[in-house]
C-alpha cells in the first residue's frame, strides 16, 4: 500500500472513532434526558390547555383525550393539529382547538381556542408567534389581558360582521399602533368558531374508555 | 500563588482579550439575545460551560488528532457538546430553554468556541484550557449581560424580568423596576439597539485602555485594531 493511501486511511479511521464517540454521547444523553423532556412538554401543553378553559370545569385529562385533527382551512394549520377535550363526570364540556392566524404582522399566530359545549368561547390563548416586542406583543397573555374579551363571545353575539376590530366596525378592541396582529387573531378565533359550528358532534364525542392495560 | 500564565489567561479572558469587546468574535448571540438580563446571562453561561468542556475535551485528545482533520474533529466535538446541553437544558429548565429556543443550537456556529479551541487548547495543557474556557467564557458572559442590562433598562424600563423561567414562580417577583411608569423604548430591544450598546460599550472601553496608556506615560496610540482579522459569527 502507497504511503498516501495509508495515511488516507488512517486519518478516515480517526474521524470515524471520533464520530463514533460523539453519536454514542449524544445517543447517552437523549436516553437520559427524553422521559422528563416529553414529561415538561406534557406539562407545558396541559398548563396551557388549562388556561383556554375555565378552572374547576373538567375532571379528566385533555392532554390524554385529545384527538388529531385534519388540516383545514378553517384552522389555518398546515400539519394536523390537535383537539383537547374536556370533560365533567362523563358530560364533554368543552374542547380546546389548536389553530393558527398565518396572517400575523410578522409571519403565523399559534392560538388555542377553548370553545364550551354550547358555542361561547372559554377562552383563548396565543402559544407562539413572532409579533414585534412591546407593539404587538400585547395578545399574550403575560403583556396584557387583551386576549380575555374573547370570553363568552360565539357566532351569534357578536354577529358575523361585528367579528372585526373597532377601527374595521367591530366589537374588538386593539391598541393603536398595531392593528394587523389582533386582527389575524380575531379573523382566526371566528373561524374557529366555524370550524367548531360544523363538526360539533364529532369534537365533543367521548373518546371510547381506555381498554385495560395500554393508556 | 498563581503563576503569570494563570494572570496571563484570566486577565486576556475578562479583559485583554474579551471576545465580546475585542475579538468581536460571536456576535450573532450577543446581539440577538441581549434584549434582556436573564436571557443575557443564561446564553453566556450555557456558552461558558460549553467552551469549558470542548476546551478539556481538546486539550485531553490533541495528540490523537492528525492535524489535516483538526477542524471537522473539533466541529464534531463543539457540535456534540452543544446538543448535550441543549437536550439537559430542555430537560431541566424547560421554560427558560422555551425562550433561548433556536439560540442554543447557534453555539455550535459561535466562533469564539471554535477560535479558542484551535488557538488555545489544541496546544496547551489540560488545566490552562479549562481555565482558558472559562475565562473567555465568563467575559463573553460579562458583556451580554451589561448589554443585556442596558437594553432592558432603556427598552422597559425594568431588570431580571423573566427571572421566574429560569429559577421558577417564586422568582416572579424579583423584577425590578427600574424606572417607574416607563413607556418603553423600542429601539433598545429590537436588534438595532444591540448594535449602538455594543458600539458603545466598544468605545468606552477603548477609551479606558487610552487613558490608561497616556497615564502610564506613553504617547497615546491608536486603539490596538483587532477587528481586522476577527471574523464575526
Amino acid at each position: 500500500m502507497n504511503p498516501a493511501l495509508r495515511e488516507t486511511f488512517s486519518t478516515s479511521a480517526t474521524l470515524l472513532v471520533f464520530s463514533v464517540i460523539c453519536a454514542s454521547l449524544l445517543a447517552g444523553a437523549y436516553l437520559v434526558t427524553r422521559p422528563t423532556i416529553e414529561h415538561s412538554e406534557q406539562v407545558e401543553k396541559m398548563r396551557l390547555v388549562a388556561q383556554a378553559l375555565p378552572p374547576g370545569s373538567f375532571d379528566n385529562d385533555p392532554v390524554r383525550d385529545a384527538r388529531p385533527l385534519a388540516p383545514d382551512p378553517l384552522l389555518g394549520l398546515k400539519r394536523p393539529g390537535l383537539a383537547y377535550l374536556a370533560s365533567q363526570g362523563g358530560t364533554p364540556v368543552a374542547v380546546v382547538l389548536e389553530a393558527a392566524a398565518p396572517d400575523g404582522y410578522a409571519g403565523e399566530i399559534r392560538l388555542l381556542v377553548g370553545i364550551r359545549a354550547d358555542g361561547r368561547i372559554a377562552g383563548v390563548r396565543v402559544t407562539a408567534h413572532k409579533e414585534t416586542p412591546g407593539l404587538g406583543d400585547y395578545i399574550d397573555v403575560a403583556r396584557s389581558p387583551w386576549i380575555h374579551q374573547f370570553e363568552g363571545k360565539s357566532l351569534e353575539a357578536p354577529p358575523a360582521a361585528e367579528w372585526k376590530v373597532r377601527k374595521d366596525g367591530g366589537r374588538f378592541d386593539y391598541l393603536a399602533g398595531a392593528t394587523i396582529t389582533p386582527r389575524a387573531v380575531v379573523k382566526a378565533v371566528h373561524k374557529a368558531l366555524r370550524y367548531f359550528a360544523q363538526h360539533k358532534d364529532e369534537l365533543l364525542r367521548l373518546p371510547p374508555p381506555a381498554p385495560g392495560g395500554k393508556p | 500563588m498563581i503563576s503569570s500564565e494563570t494572570r496571563d489567561i484570566i486577565v486576556n479572558g475578562l479583559w485583554k482579550q474579551n471576545p465580546g469587546i475585542v475579538q468581536l468574535l460571536g456576535l450573532c448571540p450577543l446581539l440577538a439575545i441581549s434584549s434582556n438580563v436573564v436571557n443575557a446571562l443564561s446564553l453566556g453561561l450555557a456558552t461558558t460551560l460549553v467552551m469549558a468542556v470542548a476546551n478539556v475535551s481538546v486539550a485531553l485528545v490533541r495528540n490523537f488528532i492528525p492535524h489535516e482533520i483538526r477542524i471537522p474533529v473539533f466541529v464534531l466535538i463543539i457540535a456534540a457538546l452543544v446538543t448535550v446541553v441543549q437536550l439537559a437544558m430542555n430537560a431541566w429548565v424547560h421554560p427558560l430553554y422555551l425562550v433561548l429556543g433556536v439560540f442554543i443550537p447557534l453555539i455550535t456556529t459561535n466562533c469564539i468556541v471554535l477560535a479558542r479551541v484551535e488557538a488555545f487548547a489544541s496546544k496547551r495543557s489540560t488545566a490552562h484550557s479549562v481555565l482558558d474556557g472559562v475565562m473567555m467564557g465568563l467575559g463573553l458572559t460579562a458583556v451580554l449581560v451589561v448589554l443585556g442590562a442596558l437594553r432592558e433598562i432603556f427598552g422597559k424600563g425594568t431588570l431580571f424580568s423573566g427571572l421566574d423561567l429560569a429559577l421558577g414562580p417564586q422568582a416572579a417577583g424579583w423584577v425590578l423596576h427600574v424606572i417607574p411608569d416607563y413607556q418603553g423604548l423600542l429601539l433598545a430591544v429590537l436588534p438595532p439597539g444591540a448594535f449602538i450598546a455594543l458600539g458603545l460599550l466598544i468605545a468606552l472601553r477603548n477609551l479606558t485602555e487610552s487613558l490608561r496608556a497616556e497615564r502610564a506615560g506613553q504617547h497615546a496610540r491608536p486603539p490596538a485594531s483587532t477587528s481586522s482579522d476577527a471574523a464575526t459569527a
